[in-house]
Protein backbone atom coordinates (compact mmCIF):
# COMPACT_ATOMS: atom_id res chain seq x y z
CA UNK A 1 0.00 0.00 0.00
CA UNK A 2 2.92 2.17 0.85
CA UNK A 3 4.12 1.98 -2.26
CA UNK A 4 1.06 2.56 -4.01
CA UNK A 5 0.63 5.77 -1.96
CA UNK A 6 4.31 7.11 -3.32
CA UNK A 7 3.46 6.14 -6.70
CA UNK A 8 0.13 8.04 -6.78
CA UNK A 9 1.93 11.27 -4.56
CA UNK A 10 4.53 11.22 -7.36
CA UNK A 11 1.53 11.81 -10.04
CA UNK A 12 -0.18 14.52 -8.06
CA UNK A 13 2.72 16.35 -7.87
CA UNK A 14 4.05 15.62 -11.48
CA UNK A 15 0.31 17.14 -12.63
CA UNK A 16 0.49 19.97 -10.26
CA UNK A 17 3.75 20.74 -12.16
CA UNK A 18 3.04 20.09 -15.51
CA UNK A 19 -0.58 22.15 -15.45
CA UNK A 20 1.51 25.43 -13.86
CA UNK A 21 4.28 24.99 -16.81
CA UNK A 22 0.69 24.92 -19.08
CA UNK A 23 -0.11 28.07 -18.13
CA UNK A 24 3.24 29.74 -19.18
CA UNK A 25 3.87 27.84 -22.37
CA UNK A 26 0.35 26.16 -22.94
CA UNK A 27 -1.94 29.19 -22.19
CA UNK A 28 0.33 32.33 -22.56
CA UNK A 29 2.64 30.64 -25.66
CA UNK A 30 5.68 31.41 -23.87
CA UNK A 31 7.90 28.61 -24.25
CA UNK A 32 10.15 27.94 -20.88
CA UNK A 33 12.59 25.77 -20.51
CA UNK A 34 13.72 26.50 -16.93
CA UNK A 35 10.88 25.56 -15.27
CA UNK A 36 12.29 23.00 -12.93
CA UNK A 37 13.82 26.22 -11.04
CA UNK A 38 11.07 27.31 -9.79
CA UNK A 39 10.07 23.55 -8.37
CA UNK A 40 13.23 24.18 -6.74
CA UNK A 41 12.99 27.42 -5.36
CA UNK A 42 9.60 26.09 -3.75
CA UNK A 43 11.29 23.31 -2.43
CA UNK A 44 14.20 24.87 -0.88
CA UNK A 45 12.00 27.19 0.45
CA UNK A 46 9.71 24.88 2.20
CA UNK A 47 12.03 22.45 3.41
CA UNK A 48 14.13 25.21 5.34
CA UNK A 49 11.42 26.51 6.85
CA UNK A 50 9.84 23.06 7.99
CA UNK A 51 13.25 21.89 9.34
CA UNK A 52 12.75 25.22 11.26
CA UNK A 53 9.95 24.13 12.93
CA UNK A 54 7.28 25.37 10.61
CA UNK A 55 4.53 22.91 9.94
CA UNK A 56 4.20 22.24 6.26
CA UNK A 57 1.11 23.34 5.35
CA UNK A 58 2.58 26.92 6.14
CA UNK A 59 5.30 26.43 4.04
CA UNK A 60 3.04 26.57 1.21
CA UNK A 61 2.33 30.54 0.66
CA UNK A 62 6.33 31.20 1.12
CA UNK A 63 7.04 28.44 -1.04
CA UNK A 64 4.72 29.87 -3.92
CA UNK A 65 5.56 33.44 -3.14
CA UNK A 66 9.58 32.86 -3.31
CA UNK A 67 8.76 31.66 -6.50
CA UNK A 68 6.56 33.98 -7.97
CA UNK A 69 8.94 36.73 -7.09
CA UNK A 70 11.63 35.33 -9.02
CA UNK A 71 9.30 34.41 -11.36
CA UNK A 72 7.92 37.94 -12.00
CA UNK A 73 11.43 38.79 -12.47
CA UNK A 74 12.11 36.30 -15.01
CA UNK A 75 8.69 37.57 -16.99
CA UNK A 76 9.57 41.02 -17.08
CA UNK A 77 12.98 40.25 -18.33
CA UNK A 78 10.97 38.09 -21.48
CA UNK A 79 8.67 40.71 -22.11
CA UNK A 80 11.57 42.06 -24.29
CA UNK A 81 12.74 38.79 -25.95
CA UNK A 82 10.25 36.55 -28.03
CA UNK A 83 10.13 32.95 -29.50
CA UNK A 84 13.51 31.00 -29.62
CA UNK A 85 15.22 33.97 -27.38
CA UNK A 86 13.32 33.00 -24.71
CA UNK A 87 13.49 30.01 -24.79
CA UNK A 88 17.01 30.26 -24.36
CA UNK A 89 16.55 32.88 -21.58
CA UNK A 90 14.35 30.64 -19.90
CA UNK A 91 17.16 27.93 -20.02
CA UNK A 92 19.53 30.26 -18.54
CA UNK A 93 17.57 30.64 -15.57
CA UNK A 94 17.61 26.58 -14.68
CA UNK A 95 21.39 26.89 -14.86
CA UNK A 96 21.54 30.14 -13.10
CA UNK A 97 19.27 28.37 -10.22
CA UNK A 98 21.30 25.51 -10.17
CA UNK A 99 24.91 27.40 -9.91
CA UNK A 100 23.65 29.66 -7.26
CA UNK A 101 22.40 27.08 -5.25
CA UNK A 102 25.91 24.76 -5.69
CA UNK A 103 27.40 28.14 -3.82
CA UNK A 104 25.29 28.49 -0.74
CA UNK A 105 26.29 26.96 2.24
CA UNK A 106 22.80 27.49 3.81
CA UNK A 107 21.13 25.68 1.12
CA UNK A 108 23.54 23.07 1.51
CA UNK A 109 25.66 23.58 -1.26
CA UNK A 110 26.75 20.56 -3.49
CA UNK A 111 25.49 17.82 -0.90
CA UNK A 112 21.75 19.62 -0.87
CA UNK A 113 19.55 19.14 2.07
CA UNK A 114 19.22 16.22 3.99
CA UNK A 115 16.48 14.85 6.82
CA UNK A 116 13.57 17.09 5.85
CA UNK A 117 10.99 16.51 8.23
CA UNK A 118 8.45 13.96 7.72
CA UNK A 119 4.76 15.60 7.70
CA UNK A 120 2.91 14.96 10.88
CA UNK A 121 0.41 12.97 9.00
CA UNK A 122 2.63 10.58 7.09
CA UNK A 123 2.55 9.70 3.78
CA UNK A 124 -1.33 9.23 2.99
CA UNK A 125 -2.17 12.84 4.56
CA UNK A 126 0.74 13.66 2.31
CA UNK A 127 -1.15 12.35 -0.95
CA UNK A 128 -4.39 13.99 0.48
CA UNK A 129 -2.49 17.13 0.56
CA UNK A 130 -1.11 16.97 -3.15
CA UNK A 131 -4.37 15.85 -4.42
CA UNK A 132 -5.68 18.92 -2.94
CA UNK A 133 -3.59 21.13 -4.17
CA UNK A 134 -3.34 19.60 -7.84
CA UNK A 135 -7.38 20.12 -7.49
CA UNK A 136 -7.24 23.68 -6.49
CA UNK A 137 -4.72 24.33 -8.76
CA UNK A 138 -7.15 22.50 -11.77
CA UNK A 139 -9.83 24.97 -10.50
CA UNK A 140 -8.16 27.80 -10.83
CA UNK A 141 -6.79 26.82 -14.70
CA UNK A 142 -10.01 26.09 -15.49
CA UNK A 143 -11.04 29.18 -14.65
CA UNK A 144 -8.44 31.18 -16.85
CA UNK A 145 -9.12 29.01 -19.50
CA UNK A 146 -13.25 29.54 -19.08
CA UNK A 147 -13.19 33.60 -18.40
CA UNK A 148 -11.81 36.57 -20.65
CA UNK A 149 -8.63 35.86 -19.50
CA UNK A 150 -8.45 32.61 -21.39
CA UNK A 151 -10.04 34.10 -24.23
CA UNK A 152 -7.20 37.28 -24.14
CA UNK A 153 -4.23 34.41 -23.41
CA UNK A 154 -5.97 32.95 -26.99
CA UNK A 155 -5.25 36.13 -28.71
CA UNK A 156 -1.95 36.48 -27.22
CA UNK A 157 -0.25 33.03 -27.73
CA UNK A 158 -1.46 32.96 -31.48
CA UNK A 159 -0.21 36.54 -32.30
CA UNK A 160 0.65 39.14 -29.94
CA UNK A 161 0.89 41.72 -31.95
CA UNK A 162 -2.40 41.85 -33.23
CA UNK A 163 -3.89 41.27 -29.51
CA UNK A 164 -2.21 44.22 -28.76
CA UNK A 165 -4.09 46.45 -31.62
CA UNK A 166 -7.39 45.02 -30.24
CA UNK A 167 -6.49 46.09 -26.98
CA UNK A 168 -5.06 43.47 -25.16
CA UNK A 169 -2.75 44.60 -22.40
CA UNK A 170 0.20 42.06 -23.55
CA UNK A 171 2.68 42.66 -20.90
CA UNK A 172 0.25 42.65 -18.02
CA UNK A 173 -1.52 39.33 -19.10
CA UNK A 174 2.33 37.69 -19.64
CA UNK A 175 3.72 38.64 -16.44
CA UNK A 176 0.41 37.79 -15.03
CA UNK A 177 1.16 33.56 -16.31
CA UNK A 178 4.73 33.78 -15.30
CA UNK A 179 3.24 35.04 -11.70
CA UNK A 180 0.37 32.22 -11.58
CA UNK A 181 2.85 29.34 -13.47
CA UNK A 182 6.04 29.90 -11.30
CA UNK A 183 3.17 29.93 -8.10
CA UNK A 184 1.99 26.69 -8.94
CA UNK A 185 5.67 25.08 -9.37
CA UNK A 186 7.14 26.59 -6.11
CA UNK A 187 3.97 24.83 -4.49
CA UNK A 188 4.73 21.48 -6.11
CA UNK A 189 8.22 21.91 -5.70
CA UNK A 190 7.03 22.34 -1.29
CA UNK A 191 4.81 18.96 -1.64
CA UNK A 192 8.12 17.30 -3.32
CA UNK A 193 10.36 18.59 -1.37
CA UNK A 194 8.83 16.45 1.62
CA UNK A 195 8.18 13.60 -0.46
CA UNK A 196 11.51 12.82 -1.48
CA UNK A 197 13.00 14.50 1.88
CA UNK A 198 16.42 14.73 0.46
CA UNK A 199 16.95 18.24 -2.11
CA UNK A 200 19.78 19.25 -4.17
CA UNK A 201 20.99 21.39 -7.15
CA UNK A 202 20.81 18.20 -9.23
CA UNK A 203 17.12 17.45 -8.46
CA UNK A 204 15.57 20.56 -10.04
CA UNK A 205 18.00 20.70 -13.16
CA UNK A 206 17.48 21.16 -17.21
CA UNK A 207 16.20 17.73 -17.53
CA UNK A 208 13.29 18.38 -15.10
CA UNK A 209 12.61 21.30 -17.24
CA UNK A 210 12.73 18.82 -20.40
CA UNK A 211 10.76 16.38 -18.65
CA UNK A 212 7.59 19.01 -17.42
CA UNK A 213 7.71 20.00 -21.07
CA UNK A 214 7.43 16.82 -22.37
CA UNK A 215 4.40 16.26 -20.46
CA UNK A 216 2.37 19.66 -21.47
CA UNK A 217 3.69 18.71 -25.28
CA UNK A 218 3.00 15.27 -25.26
CA UNK A 219 -0.53 15.88 -23.81
CA UNK A 220 -1.49 18.71 -26.26
CA UNK A 221 -0.08 22.65 -25.49
CA UNK A 222 -2.76 23.95 -23.35
CA UNK A 223 -5.33 21.55 -22.79
CA UNK A 224 -5.93 20.65 -19.32
CA UNK A 225 -7.00 17.17 -19.52
CA UNK A 226 -4.13 16.26 -22.10
CA UNK A 227 -1.34 17.37 -20.03
CA UNK A 228 -3.00 15.71 -16.97
CA UNK A 229 -3.06 12.49 -18.26
CA UNK A 230 -0.01 12.85 -20.15
CA UNK A 231 1.74 14.20 -16.49
CA UNK A 232 0.25 11.43 -14.95
CA UNK A 233 1.45 8.71 -17.28
CA UNK A 234 4.98 10.37 -17.36
CA UNK A 235 5.41 10.76 -13.81
CA UNK A 236 4.37 6.96 -13.11
CA UNK A 237 5.70 5.31 -15.87
CA UNK A 238 9.62 5.62 -14.68
CA UNK A 239 8.72 4.44 -11.20
CA UNK A 240 6.94 0.86 -12.78
CA UNK A 241 9.85 0.76 -15.40
CA UNK A 242 13.13 1.23 -14.02
CA UNK A 243 14.54 1.12 -17.54
CA UNK A 244 12.55 4.16 -18.32
CA UNK A 245 13.70 5.63 -15.53
CA UNK A 246 17.17 5.08 -16.34
CA UNK A 247 17.10 6.18 -19.74
CA UNK A 248 14.69 8.93 -18.75
CA UNK A 249 16.18 12.06 -21.04
CA UNK A 250 16.28 9.38 -24.32
CA UNK A 251 12.64 8.58 -23.61
CA UNK A 252 11.42 12.17 -23.05
CA UNK A 253 13.72 13.11 -25.93
CA UNK A 254 11.72 10.90 -28.50
CA UNK A 255 8.30 11.43 -26.62
CA UNK A 256 9.07 15.38 -27.78
CA UNK A 257 10.11 14.53 -31.05
CA UNK A 258 7.89 12.26 -31.78
CA UNK A 259 4.70 14.59 -30.77
CA UNK A 260 6.36 17.67 -32.26
CA UNK A 261 6.75 15.50 -35.53
CA UNK A 262 3.98 13.57 -35.71
CA UNK A 263 0.88 14.68 -33.15
CA UNK A 264 1.94 18.54 -32.75
CA UNK A 265 -1.07 18.92 -30.88
CA UNK A 266 -0.68 16.30 -28.46
CA UNK A 267 -2.39 13.04 -26.95
CA UNK A 268 -5.81 15.85 -26.36
CA UNK A 269 -5.85 16.16 -30.47
CA UNK A 270 -5.12 12.54 -31.41
CA UNK A 271 -8.12 11.86 -29.12
CA UNK A 272 -10.12 14.77 -30.54
CA UNK A 273 -9.05 13.41 -34.57
CA UNK A 274 -10.09 9.31 -33.24
CA UNK A 275 -13.26 10.67 -31.48
CA UNK A 276 -14.32 12.72 -34.32
CA UNK A 277 -13.56 10.13 -36.86
CA UNK A 278 -15.54 7.68 -34.68
CA UNK A 279 -19.17 9.90 -34.80
CA UNK A 280 -18.76 11.36 -38.19
CA UNK A 281 -21.35 9.87 -40.05
CA UNK B 1 -10.86 76.98 -29.24
CA UNK B 2 -11.68 73.86 -31.49
CA UNK B 3 -9.34 70.83 -30.67
CA UNK B 4 -8.44 68.86 -33.59
CA UNK B 5 -9.07 64.97 -33.47
CA UNK B 6 -5.73 64.33 -34.84
CA UNK B 7 -2.70 66.37 -34.69
CA UNK B 8 0.67 65.32 -36.26
CA UNK B 9 3.28 67.85 -35.93
CA UNK B 10 6.86 67.68 -37.26
CA UNK B 11 7.10 63.91 -36.98
CA UNK B 12 10.41 62.53 -38.36
CA UNK B 13 11.23 59.13 -38.38
CA UNK B 14 14.58 57.18 -40.24
CA UNK B 15 15.36 53.85 -40.66
CA UNK B 16 19.18 53.21 -40.56
CA UNK B 17 20.51 56.10 -43.10
CA UNK B 18 16.57 56.05 -45.13
CA UNK B 19 14.57 58.82 -44.30
CA UNK B 20 11.09 57.81 -44.15
CA UNK B 21 9.06 60.40 -42.79
CA UNK B 22 10.67 64.22 -42.78
CA UNK B 23 8.82 66.84 -40.63
CA UNK B 24 5.21 65.56 -41.21
CA UNK B 25 2.47 67.65 -40.47
CA UNK B 26 -1.22 66.41 -39.95
CA UNK B 27 -4.57 67.65 -39.03
CA UNK B 28 -7.80 66.08 -39.14
CA UNK B 29 -11.54 67.74 -37.24
CA UNK B 30 -14.35 64.93 -36.11
CA UNK B 31 -16.27 63.47 -38.27
CA UNK B 32 -14.00 63.45 -41.62
CA UNK B 33 -13.11 60.81 -43.67
CA UNK B 34 -9.82 61.80 -45.31
CA UNK B 35 -8.41 59.77 -47.88
CA UNK B 36 -4.41 59.25 -47.45
CA UNK B 37 -2.72 58.80 -50.94
CA UNK B 38 0.74 58.79 -52.18
CA UNK B 39 2.97 56.50 -54.72
CA UNK B 40 4.64 53.49 -53.33
CA UNK B 41 7.46 53.85 -50.42
CA UNK B 42 5.90 57.77 -49.70
CA UNK B 43 5.67 56.43 -46.07
CA UNK B 44 2.10 56.11 -45.62
CA UNK B 45 1.81 53.47 -43.85
CA UNK B 46 5.13 54.32 -41.96
CA UNK B 47 2.83 57.64 -40.53
CA UNK B 48 -0.19 55.48 -39.76
CA UNK B 49 2.32 53.20 -37.56
CA UNK B 50 3.90 56.02 -35.93
CA UNK B 51 0.50 56.95 -35.25
CA UNK B 52 -0.77 53.93 -33.52
CA UNK B 53 2.61 53.44 -31.89
CA UNK B 54 4.15 51.01 -33.45
CA UNK B 55 7.13 52.73 -34.22
CA UNK B 56 8.65 55.67 -32.60
CA UNK B 57 9.23 58.70 -34.00
CA UNK B 58 12.80 60.30 -33.98
CA UNK B 59 10.79 64.09 -33.49
CA UNK B 60 7.37 65.52 -33.69
CA UNK B 61 4.28 64.63 -31.51
CA UNK B 62 1.16 62.88 -32.23
CA UNK B 63 -1.73 63.92 -30.53
CA UNK B 64 -5.21 62.59 -30.45
CA UNK B 65 -7.88 64.98 -29.03
CA UNK B 66 -5.34 67.67 -28.03
CA UNK B 67 -3.83 64.95 -25.84
CA UNK B 68 0.07 64.49 -26.48
CA UNK B 69 0.28 60.33 -26.72
CA UNK B 70 3.26 60.45 -28.31
CA UNK B 71 4.96 58.18 -25.65
CA UNK B 72 1.92 56.10 -25.14
CA UNK B 73 2.40 52.46 -26.13
CA UNK B 74 -0.12 50.74 -28.29
CA UNK B 75 -2.67 49.55 -26.00
CA UNK B 76 -2.93 52.75 -24.21
CA UNK B 77 -3.53 54.24 -27.62
CA UNK B 78 -6.20 52.15 -28.65
CA UNK B 79 -8.33 52.20 -25.37
CA UNK B 80 -7.97 56.12 -25.62
CA UNK B 81 -9.50 55.89 -29.07
CA UNK B 82 -7.26 54.36 -32.09
CA UNK B 83 -7.71 51.62 -34.43
CA UNK B 84 -6.24 50.28 -37.21
CA UNK B 85 -7.14 47.92 -39.84
CA UNK B 86 -3.71 46.74 -41.73
CA UNK B 87 -2.88 46.14 -44.80
CA UNK B 88 -1.95 42.54 -44.01
CA UNK B 89 -4.68 40.82 -42.60
CA UNK B 90 -4.22 39.39 -39.31
CA UNK B 91 -7.29 37.62 -38.47
CA UNK B 92 -7.09 35.20 -35.07
CA UNK B 93 -6.95 32.09 -37.21
CA UNK B 94 -7.89 29.66 -33.59
CA UNK B 95 -11.26 31.84 -33.42
CA UNK B 96 -14.76 32.27 -35.15
CA UNK B 97 -14.85 35.49 -36.84
CA UNK B 98 -17.74 36.28 -34.23
CA UNK B 99 -14.75 35.85 -31.59
CA UNK B 100 -12.18 37.36 -33.49
CA UNK B 101 -14.59 40.67 -33.09
CA UNK B 102 -15.60 39.75 -29.89
CA UNK B 103 -12.20 39.96 -28.10
CA UNK B 104 -12.09 43.91 -29.18
CA UNK B 105 -15.32 44.48 -27.91
CA UNK B 106 -14.16 43.09 -24.16
CA UNK B 107 -12.50 46.91 -23.91
CA UNK B 108 -11.50 46.83 -20.21
CA UNK B 109 -11.41 42.79 -19.46
CA UNK B 110 -8.20 42.84 -21.47
CA UNK B 111 -6.03 45.21 -19.48
CA UNK B 112 -6.58 43.77 -16.29
CA UNK B 113 -6.10 39.49 -16.16
CA UNK B 114 -7.32 39.89 -12.39
CA UNK B 115 -10.62 41.81 -14.02
CA UNK B 116 -10.67 39.07 -16.74
CA UNK B 117 -10.58 36.04 -14.54
CA UNK B 118 -13.87 37.04 -12.88
CA UNK B 119 -15.88 38.13 -15.96
CA UNK B 120 -16.59 34.73 -17.78
CA UNK B 121 -19.95 35.59 -20.21
CA UNK B 122 -18.96 36.65 -23.64
CA UNK B 123 -22.60 36.97 -24.88
CA UNK B 124 -22.90 40.89 -24.35
CA UNK B 125 -19.54 41.02 -26.51
CA UNK B 126 -21.38 38.73 -29.56
CA UNK B 127 -24.36 40.69 -29.72
CA UNK B 128 -22.35 43.69 -30.40
CA UNK B 129 -19.93 41.57 -32.60
CA UNK B 130 -22.83 40.03 -34.85
CA UNK B 131 -24.33 43.38 -35.27
CA UNK B 132 -21.31 44.78 -36.07
CA UNK B 133 -20.40 41.69 -38.34
CA UNK B 134 -23.84 42.49 -40.02
CA UNK B 135 -22.96 45.94 -40.82
CA UNK B 136 -20.15 44.55 -42.64
CA UNK B 137 -21.86 42.42 -44.56
CA UNK B 138 -20.75 38.72 -42.59
CA UNK B 139 -23.88 38.10 -40.77
CA UNK B 140 -24.14 34.81 -42.46
CA UNK B 141 -20.47 33.46 -41.56
CA UNK B 142 -20.14 34.35 -38.42
CA UNK B 143 -19.54 31.22 -36.99
CA UNK B 144 -16.81 30.45 -39.44
CA UNK B 145 -12.79 30.17 -39.09
CA UNK B 146 -11.03 32.97 -40.76
CA UNK B 147 -9.18 30.15 -43.18
CA UNK B 148 -13.00 29.05 -44.21
CA UNK B 149 -13.57 32.23 -45.58
CA UNK B 150 -12.37 34.63 -49.02
CA UNK B 151 -9.82 37.50 -48.82
CA UNK B 152 -12.60 39.78 -49.56
CA UNK B 153 -14.61 38.44 -46.54
CA UNK B 154 -11.10 38.97 -44.08
CA UNK B 155 -10.78 42.73 -44.75
CA UNK B 156 -14.60 43.38 -43.46
CA UNK B 157 -13.46 41.02 -40.80
CA UNK B 158 -10.33 43.44 -40.20
CA UNK B 159 -13.23 46.54 -40.66
CA UNK B 160 -15.73 45.00 -38.28
CA UNK B 161 -12.43 44.27 -35.61
CA UNK B 162 -11.47 47.83 -35.46
CA UNK B 163 -14.66 49.27 -35.07
CA UNK B 164 -15.63 47.01 -32.48
CA UNK B 165 -12.96 48.96 -30.32
CA UNK B 166 -15.71 51.79 -30.30
CA UNK B 167 -12.94 54.31 -32.16
CA UNK B 168 -13.02 57.92 -32.36
CA UNK B 169 -10.00 57.76 -34.85
CA UNK B 170 -10.12 54.74 -37.28
CA UNK B 171 -7.14 54.11 -39.33
CA UNK B 172 -7.91 51.75 -42.54
CA UNK B 173 -4.43 50.56 -44.30
CA UNK B 174 -5.35 49.70 -47.51
CA UNK B 175 -8.65 48.15 -47.02
CA UNK B 176 -9.61 47.72 -50.93
CA UNK B 177 -6.07 45.95 -51.81
CA UNK B 178 -6.95 42.52 -53.54
CA UNK B 179 -10.54 42.73 -53.11
CA UNK B 180 -12.79 42.01 -56.96
CA UNK B 181 -13.85 45.84 -58.64
CA UNK B 182 -17.46 44.90 -56.92
CA UNK B 183 -16.28 44.20 -53.65
CA UNK B 184 -14.00 47.29 -53.56
CA UNK B 185 -16.61 49.07 -54.60
CA UNK B 186 -18.97 47.90 -51.98
CA UNK B 187 -15.98 48.53 -49.09
CA UNK B 188 -15.64 51.70 -50.49
CA UNK B 189 -19.30 52.07 -49.50
CA UNK B 190 -19.60 50.87 -46.18
CA UNK B 191 -16.15 53.07 -45.11
CA UNK B 192 -17.88 56.23 -46.71
CA UNK B 193 -20.45 55.44 -44.14
CA UNK B 194 -18.57 55.41 -40.85
CA UNK B 195 -17.82 58.74 -40.39
CA UNK B 196 -19.71 60.39 -37.84
CA UNK B 197 -19.61 62.54 -35.03
CA UNK B 198 -17.53 60.82 -32.55
CA UNK B 199 -15.19 58.76 -35.29
CA UNK B 200 -12.98 60.62 -38.22
CA UNK B 201 -11.08 57.47 -40.36
CA UNK B 202 -8.62 58.09 -42.65
CA UNK B 203 -8.09 55.59 -46.11
CA UNK B 204 -5.06 54.91 -47.18
CA UNK B 205 -5.45 53.41 -50.70
CA UNK B 206 -4.18 53.00 -53.55
CA UNK B 207 -7.32 52.71 -55.62
CA UNK B 208 -7.58 56.16 -56.76
CA UNK B 209 -10.95 56.13 -58.40
CA UNK B 210 -12.97 54.67 -55.11
CA UNK B 211 -10.84 57.91 -53.13
CA UNK B 212 -11.76 60.07 -55.06
CA UNK B 213 -15.17 58.81 -55.60
CA UNK B 214 -16.07 58.64 -51.32
CA UNK B 215 -13.32 60.78 -49.80
CA UNK B 216 -14.22 64.70 -49.53
CA UNK B 217 -10.73 65.57 -48.61
CA UNK B 218 -7.36 63.95 -49.55
CA UNK B 219 -3.87 64.32 -48.21
CA UNK B 220 -0.68 63.30 -50.69
CA UNK B 221 2.38 62.04 -49.39
CA UNK B 222 5.54 61.79 -51.47
CA UNK B 223 8.89 60.24 -50.18
CA UNK B 224 8.11 61.26 -46.63
CA UNK B 225 7.06 64.79 -46.94
CA UNK B 226 3.68 66.16 -46.81
CA UNK B 227 2.55 67.24 -50.57
CA UNK B 228 -0.91 68.33 -50.36
CA UNK B 229 -3.91 68.33 -48.37
CA UNK B 230 -7.40 69.52 -49.26
CA UNK B 231 -10.52 68.84 -51.57
CA UNK B 232 -10.26 65.81 -53.69
CA UNK B 233 -10.81 67.41 -56.90
CA UNK B 234 -8.49 70.63 -55.83
CA UNK B 235 -5.94 68.25 -55.22
CA UNK B 236 -5.74 66.35 -57.98
CA UNK B 237 -5.64 68.92 -60.23
CA UNK B 238 -2.36 70.03 -58.69
CA UNK B 239 0.51 69.45 -60.99
CA UNK B 240 2.91 68.26 -57.94
CA UNK B 241 0.23 65.85 -56.92
CA UNK B 242 0.31 64.66 -60.63
CA UNK B 243 3.66 64.41 -61.27
CA UNK B 244 4.35 62.80 -57.60
CA UNK B 245 1.34 60.73 -58.06
CA UNK B 246 1.34 59.36 -61.59
CA UNK B 247 4.64 60.44 -63.18
CA UNK B 248 5.33 62.47 -65.37
CA UNK B 249 2.41 65.19 -66.33
CA UNK B 250 0.74 64.23 -69.61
Amino acid sequence: MDYEIVVLTNMAIGILFALSLNVITGFCGQVSLGHAAFLGIGAYTSAILTKAGWPLVATFLPAMAMAALVGLVVGMASLRVRHDFLAITTMGVVFLFTGIVRKQDFLGGEIGIAGIPAPDFGRPGLLVMALACVLLYLIFTIRIRKSWAGFAYDSIAEDEDTARLLGVNVPRFKLFAFVAGTAGAGLAGALYAHQVRFIGPDSFGFVESISVLAMVIVGGIGSIWGVILAAAALSALPQFFQIIDDFKLLVYGLLLFGAMRFAPDGVDGLLRRLFQRGTAP
Amino acid sequence: MKVSRLSVSDVTVSFGGLRALEKVNLELDDNQLLGFIGPNGAGKTTLMRVIMGLIRPQSGTVCLNGTDITKLPTVQRVHAGLALGQQIVKPLRQMSLLDNVALAVGGQKLLSPLHALFARSRNVERDTASSLLERVGLGTEMQKRPNEVPLGHLKRLEVARALALRPELLLLDEPLAGLSKPEASAMADLIAGLPRSGLSVILIEHNLPEVMRVCPNIYVQANGRGLALGPADEIMAMPEVRQAYLGKDV
